[in-house]
């Protein structure tokens, strides 16, 4: 399977997707250029965390006019697979693949902490490999994950079963818990934990490897 | 010149006619300027310089010393770190988020001026009282500064330090360190070179920002300190990514001859370094400077301190090609020079010759000054303080009272937001991003793995140990004791985590060098570091010099902050502080309890309990600190050891509660070594008093790590340790749930880490 992961200028978890998808998944990757307007051939993309155009105004503001999202909507728009994190579920908000905003955490202060997480569905393409109701423990690191939408989109949310992570301990304001959510038609998963950080039981004292299913679920 | 403008710029009279002398003539304005800045004692080190030049700084391991932008040392595989601490306290103190988050960004280009890949950030950060009005608000800036500016360049903050000292009330101290990591072929210089060849500059374009931030940083606070805001430059830390990425891109091509940030000083301090270290020239033409505002005089682009941007001198006919990797990241770049023979910098301006610089005059002789030196008065009266005597023994008169509240005492220093967590800090920091942090902040030292692509391609079982110290209080009641100590400790952190130290950088933060105390203290600290980082043959690579960081309330305490680096050899094979299997016997390591040794002075037991700094700090014997060091490391090689952790601040109660809370899952611990009558027989009415118990709880005694081992090992590394000639004693086992201590202490481990946890934030909210 070949990932493409996008660069924008200020994308700082590019090179961090690309090492768990080859080192880890093995499979193939490949980087995608912010000003490229024609999308190489790929199974999924991957939008990383970072800060794409600097984020001074609002995050993911700028980034939904890039040439490269322009395509990345066609490509979801024709079923493609597109994971969006952290930074990358705040562009595809913004360029409405996916419903919502995010808005400043409650606490004011970015925060960077492994954080537990339920997996609410365990139908969709990005979370089978998981159980339902399976807890599990993966980093947060943003400023503005509170995600929020209005009443009738979130009904529609928790009626159509499109929230797939929620956590348990919310730590930034967001409406009913939600970290991760899919749009209406399952190809598109956007979250604010980073799953490619939690991978490698070398890394965090923590020594575990629960980010891994999320990718593991698109093999 | 008017002797008014003189003044204004920091010069005195005789460093003008020093000028007039070396010029031949009157200076221009520029000229005035830049001689300015460049003999600040910010660029110039001119009190600091006679002391430094007798700093260890060579060893096996050195690739670069001090003198460039930072320190190089080898680690084998083909790699090499790359790494440097500075401060930025006189600019945090005045606006600390922007204060903080430019020095983020200065010691980032350090880094990668050198061609080498920041892979990790620390800082060392030392505030007022917790209760003070301003340090709730100085806090909150500095690290949401810090977290803006290192968050979004991507780059971890995986380490450091937090304090509160009353003595920091009107300067507080932000120290931020960078690391990096590049092939060991690919390392570049401030150094320009070839007749003819381009000088570009790259990065954000200049403003009005910044101008005379040396100067400011090389005077003491004083009332209307705020209205030098202005000279605080604001950070762009998107820019600072481009600028990163097109610099590395551009450094992993063969185009670059000599490459130097714009730091402090900006273009006159970078055009100097380059035209001086490569001895030749530099012509350049400040019209093709890409400018911010509108009318800027070459005198405010040549002072200007705008952050974010580089300056380097290229092969000749690789100009287009340059421009283009430029164009690609969205940069300002413009060729706006070129090296020429000699040894002057020429600077023009709309056709016009603006300054004459003569790079030798300028960068070499710059004034040096040996200042008078005082050992200060406050010394002898703090020193002859008896602690125990004074403060405890009076409680011995009571005899021994079973019911001490040995506990509430633990439960108060674990609360004390010096010891206490610092999550609420570092849950700030992106501490994860990279992928390469494999033991997060809180534990001794962090500890780094290394792949691809932070290391350019080169594949390494490697990794890092990093760890910034220093106890100034220790430092404040007796110099040289205290930064020996701050070695010391730092390198016991990285051995703690299975690294071998090896190699320092330092951030020298004092009071006003006119002050004659202040130059006796700087002296003293020098004479400490050097023979520690001798001795445990750690050399100093890099490092910063902070005079006048004083207030109307006086100097600061003498706080020769220390910064290191060491390797593991396999980083999967790290250690980290927190116990880890019930069951597991915990032993002390370079000491055997049988003389409890009552060192309270300068102990944060002392301060909490009693509100004294007093005394003397704790001894430090250097070759006792080596072996335990040497020792704990071949345990540690051998697999012995499931848990090491330094005895510090707050002392073997404070470290054994550590060791029971800090790792994901709590565990308890039952210490059993007798106090009292029981293991002190000899001692007769002295023994179990409350003044032996409490030296054996809280005093700070050095030298000491507390492990804990699997039982099937406690005989392999007791016959280590005997071999070593370290000594060493079991302490007890890892329980569930409780604290014991002998028949002093008796709680619910999450008591304990209750007050460990919120400490920090009950403090300054």
């Amino acid at each position: 399977m070949k990932f493409g992961i996008i660069t924008f200028p200020g994308s700082n978890c590019d090179w961090d997707c690309y090492h768990v998808v080859t080192n880890v998944l093995k499979q193939k990757a490949q980087f995608i250029w912010h000003k490229e307007a024609k999308l190489p051939k790929v199974d999924v993309v991957v939008i990383p965390g970072g800060f794409s155009y600097g984020d001074y105004l609002r995050t993911g503001a700028v980034a939904r006019f890039s040439p490269v999202m322009q395509e990345v909507i066609r490509f979801a728009g024709s079923g493609g697979k597109v994971i969006g994190i952290c930074n990358g579920f705040q562009v595809l908000t913004e360029s409405g693949l996916l419903p919502g905003v995010l808005m400043r955490n409650t606490g004011l202060k970015f925060v960077c902490e492994n954080t537990p997480l339920q997996v609410v569905n365990n139908h969709s393409q990005f979370s089978k490999k998981f159980d339902l109701k399976q807890n599990v423990m993966i980093l947060i690191a943003h400023g503005e994950g509170n995600y929020f939408a209005d009443n009738e989109t979130l009904k529609r949310l928790e009626g159509e079963g499109q929230v797939v992570f929620r956590y348990l301990k919310n730590p930034n304001g967001s409406l009913n818990d939600i970290a991760g959510i899919i749009n209406d038609r399952g190809n598109i998963l956007g979250m604010m934990p980073h799953p490619e950080r939690c991978m490698e039981s070398i890394l965090s004292n923590e020594a575990r490897e629960d980010g891994k299913k999320v990718f593991e679920s698109l093999l | 010149m008017n002797p008014e403008i003189i003044k204004q710029h920091g010069l005195t009279e005789k460093e003008y006619q020093n000028i007039l002398d070396i010029m031949g003539r009157e200076p221009t304005m520029v000229e005035l300027g830049v001689f300015s800045v460049m003999w600040s004692e910010h660029c110039s080190y001119k009190s600091s310089k006679i002391y430094l030049k007798g700093l260890p700084t060579k060893g096996k391991q050195v690739v670069c010393g001090p003198g460039e932008n930072a320190g190089v040392v080898d680690i084998g595989d083909g790699l090499v770190v790359v790494f440097k601490m500075e401060s930025h306290n006189h600019p945090s103190m005045i606006e600390p988020f922007q204060g903080a988050a430019t020095g983020v960004g200065g010691i980032l280009r350090d880094v990668f001026t050198m061609g080498a890949r920041p892979i990790a950030l620390l800082n060392s950060l030392r505030f007022g009282a917790a209760n003070h009005p301003k340090t709730n608000h100085l806090i909150n800036g500095v690290v949401a500064g810090i977290a803006g500016y290192g968050n979004c360049m991507g780059i971890p903050t995986v380490g450091g330090e937090v304090y509160f000292e009353d003595c920091y009330n009107g300067n507080i101290l932000v120290n931020a360190m960078c690391v990096g990591v590049a092939r060991k072929e690919k390392i570049f210089y401030a150094k320009a070179g070839g007749i003819g060849n381009p000088v570009i500059y790259v990065g954000s374009k200049t403003g009005r920002d910044g101008i005379h931030g040396a100067t400011m940083a090389s005077d003491v606070f004083e009332e209307g300190s705020e209205e030098k805001r202005p000279t605080v430059q604001v950070g762009d830390p998107f820019t600072e990514k481009l600028v990163l990425e097109a610099c590395l891109e551009l450094m992993n091509g063969k185009d670059v001859v000599g490459i130097q940030d714009m730091g402090a000083a900006g273009l006159t301090c970078s055009s100097l370094e380059l035209a001086g270290k490569g001895h030749v020239g530099i012509e350049m033409d400040l019209s093709k400077v890409p400018l911010r505002e509108t009318a800027m005089t070459p005198y405010e682009i040549m002072l200007s301190e705008s952050q974010e941007r580089m300056f380097f001198v290229a092969k000749k006919g690789t100009e287009k090609k340059i421009l283009k990797l430029f164009e690609k990241w969205d940069l300002d770049a413009a060729v706006v020079g070129k090296v020429i023979k000699g040894q002057n910098v020429f600077v023009y301006h709309e056709g016009q010759l603006v300054g004459t610089l003569p790079t030798m005059p300028i960068t070499e002789c710059a004034p040096m000054y040996k200042r008078p030196v005082k050992k200060p008065d406050y010394l002898e009266k703090l020193n002859d303080v008896n602690v125990g005597a004074q403060f405890i023994a009076p409680e011995n008169k009571a005899g021994r009272d079973e019911s001490r509240p040995y506990g509430n005492i633990l439960k108060k220093l674990l609360s004390s937001p010096n010891i206490a967590s610092k999550k609420w800090v570092y849950r700030q920091y992106d501490h994860m991003v990279g992928t390469n942090t494999a033991v997060i902040p809180g534990s001794d030292a962090a500890v780094m793995r290394l792949k691809e692509p932070h290391t350019g391609g080169r594949k390494t079982k490697k990794g890092l140990a990093l760890t910034s110290d220093c106890n100034s209080r220790y430092c404040y009641l007796d110099p040289k004791r205290g930064a020996m100590i701050a070695v010391a400790e730092a390198a016991r952190n990285i051995v703690c985590s299975g690294g071998k130290p090896l190699a320092t950088t330092d951030c020298l933060n004092f009071g006003s060098p006119e002050n004659p105390g202040v130059m006796w203290q700087f002296r003293e600290a020098l004479k400490g570091m050097g023979e520690a980082c001798k001795a445990l043959n750690t050399p100093i690579v890099s490092g910063n010099v902070s005079f006048y960081n004083e207030s109307p309330d006086g100097a600061i305490y003498p706080t020769p902050t220390i910064g290191m680096v060491g390797v593991l050899d396999d980083v999967s094979k790290h250690v980290t502080q927190w116990f880890k299997n019930v069951g597991d016997v915990v032993v002390l390591l370079g000491d055997d309890l049988k003389k409890v040794k009552d060192e309270l002075g300068g102990s944060e037991y002392l301060k909490v309990i009693h509100q004294k700094v007093a005394g003397m700090p704790p001894k430090i014997d250097l070759k006792k600190e080596k072996v335990l060091q040497n020792t704990c490391l071949e345990a540690i090689k051998k697999g012995l050891i499931q848990s090491a952790h330094d005895c510090s601040e707050g002392g073997l109660a404070v470290a054994l509660a550590e060791s029971c809370f800090t790792g994901p899952k709590s565990l308890g611990v039952a210490v059993d070594v007798g106090v009292g009558p029981r293991a002190y027989p000899d001692k007769g009415d002295h023994g179990g008093s409350p003044l032996q118990a409490i030296s054996l709880l809280f005093s700070e005694t050095q030298s000491r790590i507390l492990v804990s081992v699997k039982e099937k090992d406690v005989e392999k590394l007791l016959r280590l340790a005997k071999q070593k000639k370290c000594p060493s004693v079991i302490l007890g086992q890892v329980i569930e749930n409780d604290f014991v201590f002998s028949d002093l202490i008796s709680v619910p481990v999450e008591q304990l880490k209750d007050c460990w946890e919120n400490g920090l934030e009950r403090a300054i909210s």
